[in-house]
């Protein structure tokens, strides 16, 4: 627990609720009658309210995207290296707004809420949301404080995808649509693996057809190990060689290591845990399922494989952003295998078709997906300087 | 400022799409688009370079040249430039075509490697041409495409290229009559403004079929 908190952060920060009795009709058709949602927010809102950011969160995010909640957190905001004082998305200029999604499990309406129509929890019951409907649910929030247009809409990965939804729904309401590491919608192999991680939730014991909390336990295993497959896929290759390769006692060099640390150092010859990699996993899963809620990693893995804004135009994504007036800046990362350059460069490509305006910068960086979440030097540079023009446009 | 921005943007139309291949640092779109009210993009492939361009307020691609321009749609601009980068790119007829695919007129300036001095140094020294407006040293140098103002003149004829213009200057984008009198022995940079041939792309209009839709 840090004594003082870092000078280039935005310190203590108290998340707020925010009510919404306007029933909010959801793609699939479903009605929302009334839902919750929790919202952090940074900086100050200028008197034009030119200046705002809203920050969208990816799979397993939630508002809680810089600071502190208490002098007792062991870490801060899953984004604080991009959000404070100083920082690319600054605080000192930027008012910053940052919410938990729908089905989310950190304070808005999901799963784990109480269904006022039967009184227990919605479980199984909250219906499936798509990134369209969170869009629609941030529109309305964005309504309540009073932004009529944001200066730019932030995202990755899920987050990103929430982005291109808001340049496509909402042309007039977004200044700058920035994408970081994203894809135009989930390959078969994406899909693939979400489903190993819904098989993984939906074949524990424990999960009750998503009614856990009626027996009153939690499918940790199963979340564990939805985790630990998702995870792997936010790594790269090297990634994992440079964490789990340091010199063992059986391999002495570094470079022929591979990654393959052992973690009591020498074989068990059994089948328990011998490489540090499945001891991190292991860890990483047990912690991840402690936390989160199952029934919203499924719902996350759903809005996920059902984004696909192309689907009203014929499969054209250039047609998707006809209407677009915002600028678009999306950035890749050299080893993101889950969302890889290519990928991103599709819609680099379907902006110029549709003759928009778009800025593309492929990263090197060797952390994989999980790049867009870390302090690399380029990419940090490049969203400073891009904020600092939007900054000088929006009078921040 | 730049000389050769002022000879440019005669050939740009106020409000155009321009789309400028190796942009640098941005300075001639950001010159464009402060006066002419042009919107642009560039492509580059070096960082500092792109993050001066972001810092301009320029759209910016990061892209290579050299793998090709295929994400671009044909005729999707209206002038695509490329400023002193023909010379180092791998397939300068291959670019030129994909210019003419994508802008509906392009600019192409180059170092004229036919001016005197390039021809004394090999004539005379016996040596590979350095000057300094070309730095390098034939093993470092980034520009493997060199040509002369009349070798140019002749692909565009067998490419049924239509030059528009073509001006020719000194290192300093200065033009003279004296210069204009013996252009590919005196001019130092080549400036071409040219568009597919009109008669030739209308007859291949009606002998083929449209591709590109």
């Amino acid at each position: 627990m840090p004594d003082a908190l870092p000078e280039n952060s935005v310190g203590l920060v108290t998340p707020e609720l925010y009510r919404f009795e306007e029933p909010l009709t959801l793609r699939s058709g479903k009605v929302l009658k009334a839902y919750d949602l929790m919202v952090e927010t940074y900086g100050t809102l200028n008197a034009a309210k030119s200046n705002a950011i809203l920050i969208c969160h990816a799979l397993s995010g939630d508002h809680h995207a810089a600071g502190y909640h208490s002098m007792d957190d062991k870490k801060p905001g899953w984004w604080d290296v991009c959000i404070g004082p100083g920082k690319p998305i600054d605080t000192n200029h930027f008012f910053v707004v940052c919410l938990n999604n729908l089905g989310g499990c950190a304070g808005s309406t999901g799963p784990a809420s109480i269904n006022p129509d039967t009184g227990t929890w919605y479980g199984p019951d909250f219906p499936v949301v798509t990134v369209r409907d969170w869009v629609n649910s941030q529109a309305r929030l964005a309504d309540r404080l009073g932004i009529q247009q944001w200066a730019a809409v932030v995202g990755g990965s899920l987050g990103g995808m929430q982005v291109m939804r808001w340049s496509i729904s909402y042309p007039e309401r977004v200044r700058h649509a920035i994408m970081l590491a994203v894809a135009p919608k989930l390959s078969a192999q994406n899909i693939a693996f979400n489903e190993v991680a819904r098989q993984s939730i939906t074949a524990d014991p424990d999960f009750h057809a998503g009614r856990y909390r009626e027996h009153e336990v939690l499918p940790k295993k199963g979340l564990m190990l939805a985790r630990m497959v998702g995870h792997i896929t936010y790594l790269s290759d090297s990634a994992m060689r440079e964490k789990f390769g340091r010199v063992s006692d059986e391999l002495k060099q570094a470079s022929l290591n591979l990654g393959r640390d052992l973690r009591a150092g020498k074989l068990s010859f059994g089948f328990d845990v011998d490489f540090q990699v499945e001891s991190y996993l292991h860890y990483q899963g047990e912690r991840f399922s402690e936390t989160f809620d199952a029934n919203t990693y499924l719902l996350m893995t759903k809005a996920l494989d059902y984004f696909d804004p192309s689907v009203d135009y014929d499969g054209d994504l250039s047609k998707a952003f006809a209407n677009s007036d915002c600028r678009f800046l999306l950035m890749s990362f050299s080893t993101d295998w889950r969302f890889p350059p290519e990928r991103t460069r599709e819609i680099v490509t379907a902006l110029l078709k549709a003759g928009k305006q778009v800025s593309y910068l492929e990263i090197e960086a060797d952390q994989g997906h999980d790049a867009f979440l870390l302090p690399v030097p380029r990419y940090m540079q490049s969203l400073t300087t891009y904020l600092n023009v939007i900054k000088d446009e929006v009078g921040a | 400022m730049r000389a050769d921005l002022d000879i440019i943007r005669n050939w740009i139309a106020p409000g155009s799409r321009v789309l400028d291949l190796g942009c640098g640092d941005g300075s001639l779109l950001r010159y464009l688009q402060d006066n002419l009210q042009t919107v642009g993009t560039g492509l580059e492939i070096d960082e500092t370079k792109i993050n001066a361009c972001l810092a301009k307020g320029i759209h910016v691609i990061q892209q290579d040249l050299n793998k090709g321009l295929q994400n671009f749609e044909s005729q999707s601009f209206d002038t695509v430039l490329l400023t002193q980068t023909l010379q180092a790119v791998h397939y300068p007829d291959l670019l030129i075509e994909e210019m003419l695919r994508i802008g509906k007129n392009c600019i192409v300036t180059f170092p004229n490697f036919g001016n005197w001095r390039a021809r004394m140094h090999l004539a005379i020294k016996g040596r590979m041409p350095v000057s300094e407006y070309i730095p390098y040293e034939w093993y470092n140098t980034p520009n493997i495409h060199f040509c002369t103002v009349r070798d140019f003149d002749v692909f565009c004829l067998d490419k049924s290229i239509d030059v528009i213009t073509r001006t020719v200057v000194d290192y300093k984008h200065r033009d003279s009559w004296f210069i204009r009198a013996a252009p590919n022995l005196l001019s130092e940079i080549a400036i071409y403004h040219f568009s597919r041939d009109a008669s030739i792309s209308a007859k291949g209009a009606m002998t083929q079929p449209d591709h590109e839709h």
